[in-house]
């Protein structure tokens, strides 16, 4: 195959297996064999372009013109690619979790469920490909319009208020702010292609820069950049897995992707060193300790982990923000290594509400020891989010940090010291008392083991995969240090 | 005979004689085939006329042969040859709806008089944007709308009757207000041809009266494109009429009332006196108050069919906003918002008549749950819906993205976040439909599954994707829009 | 033009504002139609005053006449009539059909009626 072909075929795969899900719905296992084969299918087709990428090529990818000067059309450069892999990999492992998790729980509307998550990820890989913003645009909107009946799945008005929210924010911020700042920037540049370097140079004098930046900056609401977060938090009302690969990694990282690729790639590092950035660092930095903080005292597992999301998408963006290159690299990592991390604890809350029917921190005490596996990837899981070895957050923590230092921006590495300190705070009481708390003597007489076996292998597999990228990082680095043209 | 050379009348005579036809025929199918027929002659004559148009510019045609200024001309140039495509393609595609449709929502008895009421309620429209000279539009303005009058009459409901006799005075107003205006514009310049109006104009000296005659245009007009707040009339129209009617109407009356407004503020007034009037601040608030007010009363609609008629109020506003930019690019905004709305609220309306037609009504609470019991239906209302937000990929993101560009380019920033705003509203009243059909219990369990006619669902679905293709490529609304904009423009001075 | 000056403009003003003021105010439906139809009539007036000429004939050339009034006026209003009539004739149908339906032809009660179950 071309590459061509490879970037139509991951494109099109979930896609045509969303419609195939959609048939095969009266039959379950055939529908999820269809999902795990087309999941397999795309992973094997991102890798086939992974090694092009890898070896210098930049597949292209035109589809049709939307307006004059405006086409949907696809290019595979280092940084969609990682987004990619990370997204369809995890795909895989979602997939198989998901089977446990819905059958487990006795879920409705499975097939529902599946074809959304599918068209998904047909919108997260096609956000990834995007060769210019116009694409992007066009399906970041899809991503969050499909991924609304994920949100909704239960129906119940506390999923309906949930869907408001989520609704009402992302397109919001998007129609409002997204949409002008994409206007602006194809009547200043003429296009709205990602280029090395960026399209904006000397098209506009400082201070449009810096306004459109905001636009930018803050019409990406998937990047959840307070105030704009409020939907992360409101999507937990989806079931685990759904919460797992899209408010994890998909939907997030196509926000923070989004963010990347619009500083390096529309606007260019070094045209926006003579802007103003201090006031993104303050705004990220502030959502990354006020994110912590409402963590703190969140007893909800899964808003605690939401709220845990919201603070580690404000690093990325902050490395992206410091515009240094060790701290791009950083951030292009942290994609990485937050998504692995970030489905691991996902799949854990999920795992201990099928299996016990929890959902709150305060309620753990002792399930460790009933749940040795589940709670044993968790814990993996928090160390990666905290960013301590031997877990893949420490490396991407580690680049942003040296960034900021590099920028001899103290104030950042501040904010980053404290911030680990407050993501201590908040997994390791969690650890602490599924292992060294005796059970809680209500629950004593539940009994309950692990959680079913899909479950268990799906978490221990991105568990491994944690301290696997913390061991073997070199491919996600090669990619990363592409993004910022060093080979 | 060569028919070639009568092509520019052709679109408007076919429909016009079917519909005595029909009603000499005093029977239903004969009825419904003699206007199906008509309706889809009319649109490949209208197509003829347009690719015409486009290879060979503006086709002037004298009616009897009386040359022009003397005898009525019929002019049609890009903008028209487009317009007259909607109008006519949207009839063509709803006849086939109407047959279903009517046969539930009718007595036997009636349904040739409605295929006549149709055809002549087609033939006006089309005459209204086919003709170059204003006292056959101020005719072909009360041909349709007599003719609409009627439609609507013949809703199920009793209360179509008073929504009917509202619009009649309404309208009758507006189509008033706009012939007092002809009438002055006629004693100023002593011509009714619109073109030769255009050039004696300039030799006026006293421009009081052609001030005044602007005035009640603009005013008769803005009564019949609904423009907010003299909109009164339309919602209670829309919903109460047939709802075939409905679709019609609402893909083809208002958006044929904007063109008329174009037509006399570009080919016969021009940019300036518009602008000396204090117009263009004039509808720059109202769009705004549509945009905003009649979108804000459509979320609290508790039927469907009202909801898409304010809807329309509000939708209406955008394309009035790109007419208050007086530049190439609002216009263009304007023009493809006109065609753009006009093909999506019409599937719209035909979708919701297919809903009403099995569940019996289109109450918000009638319709929970209508994702499980017609699936396909609801769907379409969905993607519609999306195009009436402006989501990308449909038909409505192309036009809120040419109105985006029409602010930047005047650097009003605040009138891009005022659109951008108003969408959110767009969203919220199209998501009261989707949590009604998705995520609410019907109010008591019915066997699912049962959908409208194949008839009815492929008309609509014809119109819902193409509003979804439109959205995906532009180049055809687009490029005639900007054609038909640049032509309005350009005969400016 | 014509003789009449600005007094044939007052009267014309006036049914216009006359009928239009009864469209309005009126609350019987039949009455907003004779409203309607005055307003209309003052229309009728507006053209044809001004088109026609003391002494002037139709433009037919013959000996002896060279005062001719302009025809178009009252060709085109001869058009708006029929169109008048045709709109009067909708509305009272409309009315009567109204009146079988709600067994009232006041606004005010039938908008009262409008949302009571039949």
């Amino acid at each position: 195959m071309t590459a061509q072909q490879l970037i139509l075929a991951s494109l099109s795969l979930p896609a045509v297996a969303a419609a195939c899900i959609g048939l095969a719905g009266r039959r379950p296992n055939l529908r999820e064999s269809v999902t795990l084969a087309a999941s397999s299918a795309l992973l094997v087709a991102v890798l086939a372009l992974a090694q092009a990428v890898l070896a210098g090529e930049r597949p292209r990818l035109r589809l049709f013109e939307v307006m004059p000067g405006l086409e949907i059309a696809f290019e595979v450069e280092p940084l969609g690619l990682l987004f990619a892999l990370v997204a369809s990999g995890l795909w895989v492992v979602s997939s198989v979790y998901s089977i446990g998790y819905m059958r487990g729980n006795g879920e409705a509307h499975q097939t529902r469920f599946y074809a959304c998550f599918a068209l998904a990820l047909a919108a997260a890989v096609a956000i990834a490909f995007s060769a210019n913003a116009f694409t992007l645009f066009l399906f970041y909107e899809a991503l969050t319009l499909v991924t609304y009946p994920l949100v909704t799945h239960h129906g119940d008005a506390e999923a309906r208020r949930g869907g408001r929210i989520y609704l009402t924010v992302l397109i919001g911020t998007s129609i409002v702010l997204l949409l002008p700042a994409l206007v602006f920037t194809w009547q200043a540049a003429g296009t709205t292609d990602f280029q090395p370097g960026g399209i904006l140079r000397d098209k506009l004098d400082p201070i449009a820069l810096a306004a459109l930046l905001a636009l930018y900056m803050f019409g990406i609401g998937k990047a959840a950049l307070m105030p704009f977060h409020r939907w992360l938090p409101a999507a937990m009302v989806a079931p685990a897995p759904v919460s797992a690969l899209l408010h994890a990694v998909a939907v997030v990282k196509a926000g923070v992707f989004s963010v990347v690729k619009v500083i390096v790639y529309l606007f260019g590092v070094d045209v926006l060193d003579n802007v103003s950035m201090q006031w993104l660092v303050a705004i990220a930095g502030f959502t990354i300790i006020a994110a912590s903080v409402v963590a703190l005292g969140a007893d909800n597992l899964k808003r605690r982990l939401a709220y845990s999301t919201v603070s580690q998408l404000a690093y990325i963006v902050l490395a992206a923000a410091l515009l240094a290159p060790l701290s791009i690299i950083g951030a292009v990592l942290h994609i990485a290594s937050h998504a692995l991390g970030k489905i691991t604890l996902f799949f854990a809350a999920g795992s201990i509400y099928t299996a016990a029917h929890k959902t709150e921190v305060s309620q753990l005490d002792g399930i460790g020891r009933r749940m040795p596996w589940t709670m044993g990837a968790f814990a993996i899981g928090a160390l990666s989010m905290i960013g301590l070895p031997p877990a893949a957050g420490f490396i991407s923590k580690w680049y942003m940090l040296s960034g900021a230092m590099e920028q001899a921006h103290w104030a950042a590495v501040a904010v980053i010291i404290a911030s680990t300190l407050l993501n201590a705070a908040y997994f390791l009481p969690i650890v602490y008392r599924a292992f060294f708390r005796p059970l809680a003597a209500g629950a004593a007489h539940v009994a309950h083991g692990e959680a079913p076996l899909p479950i268990v292998a799906a978490l221990l597999i991105t568990a491994a995969a944690t301290l696997a990228l913390f061991f073997l990082p070199e491919m996600p680095l090669a990619l990363a240090r592409e993004v910022i043209g060093a080979r | 005979m060569n028919l070639v050379a009568h092509l520019p009348i052709l679109p408007v005579v076919v429909p016009l004689i079917s519909a005595p036809i029909a009603v000499l025929s005093r029977r239903g199918s004969v009825a419904f085939v003699l206007a199906t027929t008509a309706s889809w002659a009319a649109l490949a004559l209208a197509v003829a006329l347009w690719v015409q148009v486009g290879a060979e510019g503006t086709i002037s045609y004298a009616i009897g042969n009386w040359p022009p200024p003397w005898g009525i001309e019929y002019r049609i140039d890009t903008l028209s040859a487009f317009v007259l495509v909607l109008v006519s393609g949207v009839a063509a595609i709803i006849l086939p709806y109407c047959r279903r449709s009517i046969e539930a929502e009718l007595p036997r008895e009636q349904h040739y008089l409605f295929y006549a009421m149709f055809g002549l309620c087609l033939a006006g429209l089309l005459g209204i944007v086919a003709t170059g000279d204003a006292f056959n539009i101020f005719v072909f303005v009360e041909i349709s709308a007599l003719a609409s009058y009627a439609l609507i009459a013949l809703g199920r409901d009793r209360r179509a009757l008073v929504a009917s006799y509202q619009y009649l005075i309404m309208g009758t107003i507006g189509a008033t207000f706009l012939v007092i205006g002809i009438g002055l514009l006629y004693l100023m310049t002593g011509t009714l041809n619109l073109a030769d109006m255009r050039q004696r104009l300039a030799d006026v000296s006293d421009m009081r009266p052609v001030l005044t005659a602007l005035a009640f245009i603009t005013a008769g007009m803005s009564l019949k494109l609904a423009l907010f707040p003299l909109h009164q009339w339309l919602p209670n129209a829309y919903s109460h009429a047939p709802s075939a009617v409905s679709a019609f109407l609402a893909g083809t009356a208002t958006k044929v009332s904007v063109y008329v407004l174009l037509r006399f503020y570009y080919s016969v007034f021009g940019a300036g006196l518009v602008s000396d009037l204090g117009l263009r601040e004039v509808l720059l608030v109202l769009s705004l108050a549509a945009m905003f007010a009649a979108s804000a009363l459509a979320i609290f609609q508790t039927d469907l069919k009202k909801l898409l008629a304010y809807s329309s109020v509000a939708q209406i506003g955008y394309i009035t906003l790109g007419l208050s930019f007086e530049s190439v690019a609002g216009l263009t905004a304007s023009i493809v918002h006109l065609f753009n709305h006009g093909i999506t609220k019409a599937g719209l309306f035909m979708l919701v008549g297919g809903a009403v037609l099995v569940m019996g009504g289109s109450d918000m609470s009638r319709l929970a749950g209508l994702g499980r019991a017609m699936p396909l239906t609801s769907f379409g209302i969905v993607l519609g819906g999306l195009s009436l937000i402006g989501v990308p990929g449909t038909a409505g993101f192309i036009s809120k993205w040419s109105l985006i560009v029409a602010a930047l380019e005047r650097n009003q920033w605040w009138l891009v976040f005022a659109i951008a705003l108003s969408s959110l509203l767009a969203l919220a009243y199209v998501w009261r439909f989707v949590e009604a059909a998705y995520l609410r219990e019907p109010a008591q369990p019915r066997e699912g599954g049962r959908e409208a006619p194949p008839s009815m669902l492929i008309s609509a679905w014809i119109l819902v994707a193409a509003s979804i293709y439109f959205g995906l490529d532009s180049s055809l609304t687009l490029g005639s829009a900007m054609a038909g904009a640049q032509s309005l423009l350009g005969a400016a001075p | 033009m014509s003789q009449f000056g600005p007094f044939s403009y007052a009267i014309t003003i006036f049914l216009m504002v006359a009928g239009l003021y009864i469209v309005i105010a009126r609350n019987n439906l039949i009455k907003k139609l004779v409203g309607l139809s005055i307003f209309q009539t003052a229309v009728y007036l507006l053209y044809i005053v001004p088109g026609k000429l003391i002494g002037g004939t139709a433009p037919i050339v013959a000996e002896g006449y060279d005062t001719y009034s302009n025809p178009l006026p009252h060709v085109l209003i001869l058009t708006a009539i029929v169109v008048g009539i045709a709109t009067l004739a909708l509305g009272l149908a409309l009315v009567v059909r109204i009146h079988e339906a709600f067994g009232t032809i006041e606004e005010d009660d039938i908008l009262r009626e409008e949302h009571a179950p039949r």
